[in-house]
């Protein structure tokens, strides 16, 4: 009953799926798309910080503070820009978002 | 051992779960509460590898500011969500299909990795850095090597700060503000008149 670094990282490699999966079914709720993000992020951080604990290097952790970092940021903007969009359009449907034409 | 193990599966299902709760939930808030969860359980699994300081930060930046930020647009937002699930069950055998082969191919690759790469032949997560608590080991390369990506870091969230702040804020006309350069730039002569009335007269104005 071991737990090595195969458990941990189908862990992550599940969680990953989960969060692009979640893009994929929730097409129009740009909401639960910045959650889904967000839990592929944190599936990164498991493999960086698994890894980095299995190879006796603390330089993975760190990384995994910088992906952190990124993923805040990440939020806060990413939710002002759909409070923006929400004041401009009044619903937040972003699948027929194409008022720039590219 | 045994309890390690127990703590580990309870804590990675916990997780999943949640993690499959927070995109297929049909209320955004409990969506959020279900990520709220996802992220607690995975700082319990970073506890358990033995990384102290990322579980507490996760619990900190994620359950304390990201979560309730998410919390609060979606509570601020007045959208009909119900319309927003449309097309779930069009989407769903396509996504599932490209996360079943994504599966699979990830977690073959994460056993091979495991089994044959370099990290294979550790020992495991005991006393990964010796004599030295998990926190100060962070530090020690945070703060040396690491200073200018650390400094960036910070960087990169005051630029984050600002771009939300001047993407949400809006100026309204019909809000009188407080203009302190015409307050102080006021006189006497600008702001009083002295008129003298005859007694039983009074003031036509």
């Amino acid at each position: 009953m071991i737990i090595g670094l195969a458990h941990y990282l189908t862990v992550a490699a599940v969680l990953f799926t989960i969060g692009v999966l979640g893009i994929f079914v929730n097409r129009k709720n740009v909401i639960v798309i910045l959650m889904s993000i967000e839990l592929i992020l944190l599936a990164v951080n498991i493999n960086l910080v698994s890894f980095s604990v299995f190879l006796h290097d603390v330089i993975g952790q760190i990384f995994a503070l910088f992906v952190l970092t990124v993923a805040a940021a990440e939020a806060a903007v990413g939710l002002a820009i759909l409070v923006t969009f929400f004041r401009a359009r009044g619903n937040i449907a972003v699948d027929d978002v194409s008022v720039m034409k590219g | 051992m045994v309890l390690q193990a127990i703590a580990f599966y309870l804590l990675a299902a916990t997780t999943l779960v949640a993690g499959l709760a927070v995109i297929s939930a049909r209320n955004p808030v409990h969506s959020v509460l279900f990520l709220i969860t996802a992220f607690f359980s995975a700082a319990g699994l970073f506890v358990l590898l033995g990384a102290e300081f990322l579980a507490m930060i996760l619990v900190v930046v994620y359950v304390g500011a990201v979560a309730v930020l998410f919390l609060f647009v979606v509570m601020m937002l007045d959208v009909d969500f119900v319309a927003l699930r449309q097309g779930f069950a069009r989407y769903l055998p396509i996504g599932a299909l490209v996360a079943g082969v994504l599966t699979v191919e990830m977690v073959v690759v994460a056993i091979k990795v495991a089994t044959q790469g370099a990290a294979g032949k550790s020992t495991g997560p005991a006393a990964p850095y010796a004599g030295v608590t998990n926190i100060e080991a962070i530090g020690r390369v945070l703060y040396t090597d690491y200073v200018y990506f650390f400094q960036t870091a910070g960087l990169v969230l005051l630029v984050a700060m600002i771009g939300a702040i001047v993407l949400t804020l809006k100026h309204r006309e019909s809000v009188k503000r407080q203009d302190i350069g015409a307050q102080v730039a006021r006189t006497p002569a600008a702001g009083m008149r002295i008129v003298s009335i005859r007694s039983g007269e009074g003031l036509d104005e």
